[in-house]
């Protein structure tokens, strides 16, 4: 079948591709845009690891086709980092050690900041549950926790300030 | 060995540094094995037996090569039929025949999931639909899984050839037992005679997978000279080149394996399934071929490791003295001989010091995935048993579990059951650190259970290699030959900046290829730290030692009168008042002119590894309608020696409690009446999320640091992963007021359990 051309936004900028009918999001992703932050790690849905936000929504990319993607906001773990800097969900990560093989951590990232961007102050509960549809079979969860909390503290204070 | 430890401070090693790989990773710019892309790249696919157990008739696959856009298939027909060999590969030791036939099945198909064929096309959609013409006649046999079931005089043979190691005389027909292994000492009737009180039991336990997150993946491309690289996610390149030149009869000295980022192995990636199929293709294509595995050909078709049976007896006198055990371990192997039941064995009752022991393994195939090494392989099951029957002695006996444990726990000088005396253990100190914390007495509600159990892992050594590079600048490049796969590079570097003198963000570590550093066993048996640790260590020395020798040039004084202080060589001539310290960059800018690069590389086999202990403490509640158990809280201790990097040793031991504790609650292969997996996805296959768990707190006791490594440090990666099932189990037990002795204590087998209690 031939491809589809679609016209969409990726962390800002305008990007176009062509994709099949049936090629996931994730795919088109990876393969057509080289954005390989997020990761297939069981094609179902199940493990968050191609976590990506579709026009302010959290979705796993393996779950939506590509060609859906047409006129819709994306914005994937390449983003995140701004202008040089980290965001403070990647920088609290590094230093609470919230990651030990990183192949799920851009999906825990996008996740967790699609989270503090609803909900400033979660408990830990709220992160855990939030947080349970991205697997890590490294960590026990204690230390991504640990980092969201911590982020969201200083983020607090950064918008009180400001 | 303890030059650098009597230090009078350290100034890294302890510290908790960002790692150095840290912001590729928390950015997607780090490539795992999956990320990496070729030009002119083909996609590689398997074909998988339906059946679990099945003669291969034969194959035919004109159709799928005559397919437009497919450039290779390839059967068992394309590899050579090898030998029987055992290989060396520390924890994934393994026979190179079965190896090879694991990765493509030759006659019979042993598994549901078995290879046996592979196309190279130039799409994944034309890959599929050449699977799909390649024509495969089966004549399915009868299968066996359950392990008691394969043992059974009756049972359907895997192997015609198999005839049980281990006894005297030799069987006279094959069966599916592939071993049987004793060990023990004193006299066992004796022990029992001894006794005052006996408690007897049989547990079980599923078969259960690593989970990692990132599929295998790799990339092969070989050449018309015959030179083949490889691009690849696993636990050791030289182990996948090795495993690869010897399935295709190729040269080592022709295959150059390139580690990308590992997304997690815990054992799982300690041998090959893709590498030689895509190896193969790419040469009967002329093309590079890239091969990714979905997550139902995870689970069907690689790890997991043993289902199990064990059988505990044990015998005590009335203050708590354990005058025998007599434990029986059935293993399931998989296809293919070699379970982890020797180490089960050995392990079993490595915590405690019994004068009349006996413990029988029994490795057993199956028609299920051949098992691959999963975190102190073999331990977590036997101590399932164990661990459990200590509680049960102890409730009978009414001992507190700490006091039982203290009663009969090893020492320093004590000689195991398995054969060596243990030395600069911490085994009680770590108990002590378990009873002195709050956890262990905090009320506890309804519904609510405490458990406690211990655990044992040797931790290995082995052949290492590391090279200290200094730059021009006198920043360093750390590089070894091992993956890092939980944050070792930034121990690698760490202790390089340690000896070196330099600040952390110096000091560059990477993985390299296996043409670019010298071999190195592969990343498990808790070895990295300890192993290539001490190469890195002393390959920092040797640079050390030339950083003098140039400074004692530059002064033009003999070399022992140049000392290392704080990363610059100090002079200690007198001769030379105004010689002030040299740094490495000031050494370094003049290395043209005092012998050349400065740079070292060594080679080792590490010996000495320190065992590790560990003791869990975990709260339960149950929900009495749906049979649920929430973990309240969990508490971890464990003899580390040191740690290097303590964040990163908490987070071992977090991750191994999380996975302990999913093989005690929910985790489980479910096959249906054919013998194929039912729930091969992280749907029906349930691994702990976030909400499933509590904080994790870890507790490293540092009081017996490993004499044999330079900083004292122990194997810290598996030995978490060995109290869980018990410790969760023994909760649970504490809660109901009864015992289960199945795993996974899922919510049907809770719920069942309170239902018969009711009747």
């Amino acid at each position: 079948m031939s491809k589809q051309h679609v016209t969409t936004t990726v962390n800002g900028d305008p990007t176009e591709f062509l994709a099949a009918p049936g090629t996931t999001l994730l795919d088109a992703l990876r393969d057509e845009l080289g954005l390989t932050g997020a990761k297939e790690g069981c094609g179902s849905g199940d493990c968050g690891a191609c976590s990506v936000v579709v026009d302010g929504r959290l979705v796993c990319s393996c779950l939506m086709l590509a060609p859906e993607a047409e006129g819709r906001r994306i914005e994937t773990i390449e983003g995140m980092a701004q202008g040089g800097r980290l965001h403070p969900l990647q920088q609290k990560f590094l230093e609470h050690a919230a990651l030990q093989c990183g192949f799920c951590t851009p999906g825990f990232l996008v996740a967790a900041k699609a989270l503090l961007e609803r909900n400033p102050d979660p408990d830990e509960t709220e992160i855990r549950y939030w947080l349970a549809g991205n697997l890590c079979r490294c960590t026990g969860y204690d230390k991504i926790v640990r980092a969201v909390m911590d982020a969201a503290a200083e983020m607090r204070q950064v918008r009180r300030a400001s | 060995m303890t030059d650098v430890m009597d230090r009078p401070a350290l100034r890294v090693v302890g510290e908790r540094p960002i790692r150095p790989d840290g912001v590729d990773k928390v950015t997607g710019r780090a490539q795992f094995g999956a990320d990496f892309n070729l030009p002119g790249m083909l996609v590689g696919k398997i074909k998988r037996s339906p059946h679990a157990h099945a003669k291969i008739v034969s194959i035919d696959t004109r159709k799928a090569k005559a397919l437009a856009g497919v450039k290779a298939v390839v059967t068992a027909a394309d590899f050579p039929d090898l030998a029987s060999e055992e290989v060396e590969a520390g924890e994934a030791a393994g026979n190179l025949r079965d190896l090879s036939m694991n990765c493509m099945a030759r006659d019979k198909a042993l598994y549901e999931g078995h290879a046996v064929a592979a196309v190279a096309a130039t799409s994944a959609a034309v890959a599929d639909e050449a699977l799909a013409l390649i024509e495969v006649v089966y004549e399915v046999l009868p299968h066996v899984i359950d392990v008691e079931a394969a043992m059974a005089p009756d049972a359907p043979v895997l192997h015609e050839g198999l005839f049980t190691k281990g006894v005297e005389p030799k069987p006279t027909a094959p069966s599916n037992i592939a071993a049987v292994n004793k060990l023990g000492r004193g006299d066992l009737a004796e022990g029992f005679a001894q006794a005052d009180v006996i408690v007897e039991a049989r547990y079980t336990t599923k078969a259960v997978h690593q989970g990692y997150i990132e599929p295998h993946a790799c990339i092969a491309q070989y050449g018309q000279d015959g030179q083949c690289l490889v691009w690849c996610s696993s636990q050791g390149q030289f182990m996948v080149r090795t495993y690869c030149a010897k399935i295709l009869d190729l040269e080592a000295a022709d295959i150059r394996v390139i580690p990308s980022e590992i997304g997690g192995g815990f054992g799982g990636k300690t041998t090959v399934y893709l590498e030689p199929l895509a190896i193969a293709l790419s040469r009967q294509s002329g093309f590079p071929v890239k091969m990714v595995m979905t997550r139902d050909e995870v689970f069907r078709a690689t790890g997991p490791t043993s289902g199990a049976v064990v059988e505990v007896k044990l015998g005590a006198k009335r203050d708590g003295t354990i005058t025998a055990a007599d434990v029986v371990l059935k293993y399931q192997a998989g296809a293919f001989p070699g379970s982890p039941v020797g180490a089960g064995s050995m392990t079993a009752l490595a915590c405690y010091d019994i004068a009349n022991a006996a413990i029988t393994g029994y490795d057993v195939v199956t028609n299920s995935p051949k098992v691959a090494a999963y975190r102190a392989p073999g331990a977590p099951i036997s101590a399932f048993g164990m661990e459990s029957a200590v509680d049960e002695l102890a409730r009978k006996l009414g001992m507190d579990p700490i006091a039982i444990r203290e009663k009969n726990g090893v020492v320093s000088g004590v000689k195991a059951v398995y054969g060596p005396t243990l030395r600069d253990i911490a085994y009680k100190d770590t108990l002590e650190a378990i009873k002195s914390h709050p956890h262990y007495s905090i009320p506890l509600g309804p519904n609510q259970g405490r458990g406690l159990a211990a655990g044992f892992w040797f931790n290995i050594g082995g052949e290492s290699t590391a090279a200290v590079r200094i730059n021009d600048d006198g920043s360093a490049v750390v590089a070894t030959g091992n993956p890092d796969i939980g944050g070792s590079r930034a121990s690698m570097a760490m202790m390089a900046a340690e000896v070196l003198g330099l600040p952390i963000d110096q000091v560059r570590p990477v993985v390299a290829d296996t043409a670019s550093i010298g071999f190195s066993m592969l990343t498990g048996g808790s070895r990295v730290t300890f192993a290539t640790g001490m190469a890195v260590v002393e390959a920092a020395k040797k640079v050390v030692e030339d950083l003098k020798q140039r400074a004692a040039q530059m002064w033009e004084v003999p070399a022992d009168k140049v000392a290392w202080e704080n990363g610059a060589a100090v002079c200690l001539d007198p001769e030379k008042p105004a010689a002030k310290p040299l740094s490495i960059a000031a050494i370094a800018a003049r290395a043209g002119r005092t012998g050349g690069p400065i740079t070292a590389e060594v080679g080792l086999n590490a010996q000495g590894a320190g065992p590790g202990f560990a003791v869990h403490l975990c709260d339960v509640e149950i929900d009495p309608e749906t049979g649920h158990v929430t973990v309240l809280r969990y508490t971890a201790a464990q003899d580390v020696g040191k740690a290097i990097h303590p964040s990163y040793v908490e987070g071992q031991i977090q991750g191994g409690v999380a996975q302990g504790v999913g093989w005690a609650l929910n985790e489980e292969y479910i096959f249906d009446a054919e013998g194929r997996m039912e729930n091969p996805g992280f749907l029906d296959y349930r691994v702990p999320v976030a909400s499933d768990l509590p904080m994790i707190d870890a507790i490293l006791v540092e009081t017996a640091p490993n004499p044999r490594h330079p900083f004292g440090a122990k194997g810290v990666g598996e030995v978490p992963i060995v109290p869980p099932l018990a410790a969760v189990a023994n909760a649970v037990r504490d809660a109901l007021g009864l015992r289960l002795t199945d795993l996974p204590l899922s919510p049907p087998r809770i719920r069942a359990a309170l239902d018969a209690r009711a009747k």
